[in-house]
């Protein structure tokens, strides 16, 4: 069973590498209200999250957010890129979160299919 | 909402929404007693009397002119067709504790579900707040404190594959652990 000396032998492992720090690294955003949970909100960070550990993308920053008051299109899922509009995907299931890993976070090419909001910040 | 850690990350969500800087999570089995408690206690801004009566006031048809959450209502409606209930103790600026109760061996009890998922989440999704995290299951216990894995990652964020993955990996061990290795 893994141990919180795992977390501390990986720390030193970690801190032992060259470590490039990239600084503002894309934000993904989940919306985790009522309506967004029962949508499968948890289910669609759960995905980022493995996606993020699969790919080995060490500047992403995962956050969640309250409700918008666009229920009827939870999951709601935004991707801000440094520099770029805010990305608001909805209906957003499991499934589609390796194709906007793969294609808007890591190669900057939105899903226009799933956009239902942009926002220039 | 078909598990009970989904109503686990509701409640966090709103204590997120009232500003807390510390959320204490408890989930008790007790074989026992024949009960199942969920315990979230926040530092937020916390609630006046009216809010909260307004909070857990039953679903009554006919009144859908009040704005009024659907959180609390869903969660309190669950508990009480479990057996059990749900109460809130609250005061303007000191934070809240709410705690769900239910009858652990009610028919209608929602499972726990993937509690391991849930805490990932408000981990990696809240780096800002201190959470702690215990759960008991019969003389089996679990604990959980963010305090302490920030101070042995420094700078290095939870979002950091190796430490997702590992995250990952530990939560998922020893909730399963405290149910004899199934997920609850
Ligand atoms: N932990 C908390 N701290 C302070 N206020 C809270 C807390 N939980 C709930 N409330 C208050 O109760 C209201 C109803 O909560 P809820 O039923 O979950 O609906 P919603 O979150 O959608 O508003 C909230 O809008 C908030 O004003
Ligand atoms: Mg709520």
């Amino acid at each position: 069973m893994k141990t919180v000396e795992d977390l501390r032998r990986l720390r030193e492992e970690l801190k032992s590498q060259m470590r490039v720090r990239h600084e503002g690294g894309t934000r993904i955003i989940v919306g985790m209200g009522t309506c967004g949970i029962a949508a499968g909100a948890r289910e669609v960070m759960t995905a980022v999250l493995d996606e993020i550990a699969k790919r080995k993308l060490e500047d992403v920053v995962v956050r969640q957010t309250g409700c918008i008051g666009m229920c009827e299109k939870e999951v709601l899922l935004d991707v801000v890129r440094p520099g770029e509009p805010r990305i608001t995907y909805g209906k957003v299931k499991p499934e589609h979160v390796p194709l906007i890993i793969a294609e808007h976070v890591v190669n900057g090419r939105i899903v226009e299919d799933l956009v239902v909001g942009k926002i220039i910040e | 909402m078909h598990e009970l850690s989904l109503h686990i990350l509701d409640l966090v969500q709103n204590s997120l929404e009232a500003g807390a800087q510390t959320i204490w999570l408890g989930i008790v089995e007790d074989a026992e007693a024949d009960k199942l408690t969920i315990r979230i206690t926040d530092d937020g801004k916390g609630m006046d009397e009216a809010t909260v009566s307004r909070a857990t006031d039953p679903f009554v048809t006919g009144r859908t002119t009040r704005k009024v959450g659907l959180g609390l209502p869903l969660i309190q409606m669950t508990a009480t067709q479990c057996g059990g209930h749900l109460s809130i103790a609250s005061k303007p600026g000191q934070g809240t504790t709410v705690e769900a109760v239910y009858q652990l061996s009610h028919w209608d009890r929602p499972p726990l579900g993937n509690v391991a998922d849930t805490i990932k989440t408000i981990i990696v999704a809240n780096p800002g707040i201190t959470f702690y995290y215990l759960h008991r299951v019969g003389h089996k216990a679990f604990f959980v404190s963010t305090q302490e894995l920030k101070e042995i990652l420094g700078d290095i964020p939870f979002s950091h594959p190796e430490v997702l993955a590992w995250l990952d990996n530990y939560l998922k061990e020893n909730t399963a652990n405290l149910y004899g290795g199934v997920q609850p």
